[in-house]
């Protein structure tokens, strides 16, 4: 690939996050795309396709609706749905669509209206009695079986997949469970746009509403509502900008997204682990670097639980190495490989079509050098990562622009 | 069989007395026990409905018994679910000789001081409730070995 097949993200912005009561998914959208717009100095007219995602109202077409607030400008719009990992996913749309040399710009954006939607996950089939048992559905079962042959909920889901990972390596308890949320509710208290800032004491929030052992609530994702959207282009089209555009543009230097591959157990309980170790492995290769270069990453802390797993499934420490990893000091700001100092979706929150977009973001933030008191010095490198159940994982690295 | 005192009126009825749960739950071949439907080509097992195997594509299956006992591989302990489900509950997967099975912890106490990652456990069943005719619906999970079936 020649350096003018490069993809860069031109511009990027993300909304606060948190309880936007006076608007709606459309005006959160809207604000992101427009300040996204701006921020690469570019307008709806430049823009030649357009991804977008709103996972609660996925069949509502949150694409054309934004273009009636934005600009009409008759480009293909994609709309996309893929659970959690729906801003990736919409990102790597655009990438493609650039990639393939159909547009020369193109534009995602993720919305979601969470604030106040509880538990997500659980329920299914309602468990009213019936007149009589009938055996329906894929297993012929009689009645619901969410709470009778196991757990639909995500705090549930996710608990397991940590104390799994606990199982096979040791090492993990409840209290490093919740180690790992204080690491990230400390970090978010630098972050003006995260949800809750608040810092929490270990003893807080182990003390704090158990929702699903060992999950507490502050080690749970924060249901909030916000968009974050981004324009990217291709490094031919980047030469033809201002120096200052070329200066501020970060490269996307590797774009993936993978699903599970079968293996024993994976539609028992999802198998969260292969599909991002796969995405991370793959990308590390397009973008010729390894996890050692990586100056911060932003994975996909839906619950502190699923925080652990990661470090090993993105290959920041050796195989069975993610409890010695965090209890090194290693992912905190000021360790070797910063995770999360957005204060992760535990605190920052997870407006779920937004989240993959808004780590995007995050990393971009610090390798522009814009990211305040929360700026990582020097940061050359970072990779985000996402992942929806079903499941899908997108992994993006990004570099620092030379210019 | 397992009849409620509320099943007795029925219990002249034709209507069959109990049903699984779930299909791969079986009840009246011998000892209660889950069945999968396991590819005839590369051994891979489901238990839902199948349309083909995940793992080669091949289309042929065969049913086949799991086993009764097996070692907790996780857990949670589930405090906050939909409404309408009794909280709090074990939920976890059970490594039945190599068959992977989601189910409930049942028969012991839902803290963490009474459940271990690993440890041996077996099938168990139980009714979940009554329809009109009076059926039984049958649940199942699994229960540490040596405790006492209530
Ligand atoms: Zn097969």
């Amino acid at each position: 690939m020649s350096a003018s097949d490069d993809i860069w993200i031109l511009g990027i912005n993300m909304t606060k996050f948190g309880k936007h009561t006076d608007r709606d998914a459309v005006d959160l959208a809207a604000e992101a795309t427009a300040n996204a717009l701006a921020d690469g100095g570019v307008t709806m007219a430049d823009i030649g396709v357009l991804a977008a995602g709103n996972l609660m109202n996925a069949g509502a077409g949150i694409g054309q609706q934004l273009q009636k607030q934005v600009g009409q400008t008759g480009i293909p719009v994609y709309n996309v749905a893929n659970a959690c990992a729906t801003g990736a996913t919409a990102l790597r749309t655009a990438i493609m669509a650039v990639k393939s040399g159909e547009a020369e710009m193109g534009l995602a954006v993720g919305v979601e209206k969470l604030s106040g939607a509880g538990l997500l996950g659980g329920g299914g089939t309602p468990r009213s009695e019936k007149e009589n048992w009938e055996p329906s559905g894929r297993f012929g079962a009689v009645t619901g079986t969410d709470g009778r042959i196991g757990t639909n909920t995500m705090p549930g889901v996710f608990a397991q997949i940590g104390m799994e990972y606990g199982h096979r390596y040791g090492g993990t308890s409840f209290e490093l469970f919740a180690k790992i949320s204080e690491k990230n509710h400390a970090h978010s208290t630098l972050n003006p746009l995260a949800a809750y800032q608040k810092q929490f004491t270990l003893e807080e929030i182990m003390g704090d509403l158990m929702i699903s052992y060992p999950n507490t609530r502050p080690m749970c994702s924060a249901n909030c509502d916000g968009a974050a959207a981004a324009v990217v282009t291709t490094g031919a089209k980047l030469k033809t900008l201002s120096a200052e555009q070329q200066r501020r543009a970060v490269k996307v230097a590797a774009s993936v997204l993978t699903t599970d591959p079968w293996e024993e157990a994976c539609q028992v309980l999802p198998n969260v682990n292969t599909l991002t170790r796969n995405a991370a492995t793959t990308a590390y290769e397009q973008a010729g670097i390894g996890p050692e270069d990586l100056d911060l990453v932003e994975l996909h802390d839906c619950f502190a639980t699923a925080e652990l797993v990661h470090y090993d499934n993105l290959l920041l420490c050796p195989e069975g190495g993610a409890v010695d990893f965090f209890e090194s000091g290693a992912p905190w700001r000021d360790g070797s490989t910063p995770v999360n100092v957005s204060g992760g979706l535990q605190s920052k929150g997870h407006p779920i079509s937004a989240t993959g977009l808004a780590n995007i973001w995050e990393v971009c933030h610090h390798l522009r050098g814009e990211a305040g008191d929360r700026q990582i010095e020097g940061a050359r490198v970072g990779l985000a990562h996402v992942i929806g159940l079903g499941s899908a994982c997108g992994v993006h690295v990004l570099e620092r622009s030379a210019a | 069989m397992a009849m409620t005192d509320t099943d007795t009126a029925d219990a002249s009825t034709s209507a069959p007395a109990q049903i699984p749960l779930v299909d791969y739950l079986v009840l009246d071949d011998g000892e209660p026990h889950l069945v999968a439907h396991e590819c005839t080509s590369c051994g891979a097992r489901f238990f839902d409905h199948r349309n083909g195997c995940a793992s080669c594509f091949a289309t042929d299956f065969t049913t086949v018994p799991v086993a009764n006992e097996g070692t907790l591989r996780t857990f949670t302990i589930v405090a906050f679910a939909a409404p309408g489900i009794p909280v709090p509950f074990v939920a976890g997967v059970v490594d039945c000789d190599g068959t992977s099975v989601r189910a409930n912890v049942v028969n012991t106490e839902p803290d963490p001081e009474h459940i271990t990652v690993g440890m041996p456990v077996r099938l168990t069943t139980f009714p979940i409730g009554d329809d009109a005719n009076g059926t039984a619906a049958i649940g199942f999970g699994y229960e540490p070995t040596g405790a006492v079936t209530q």
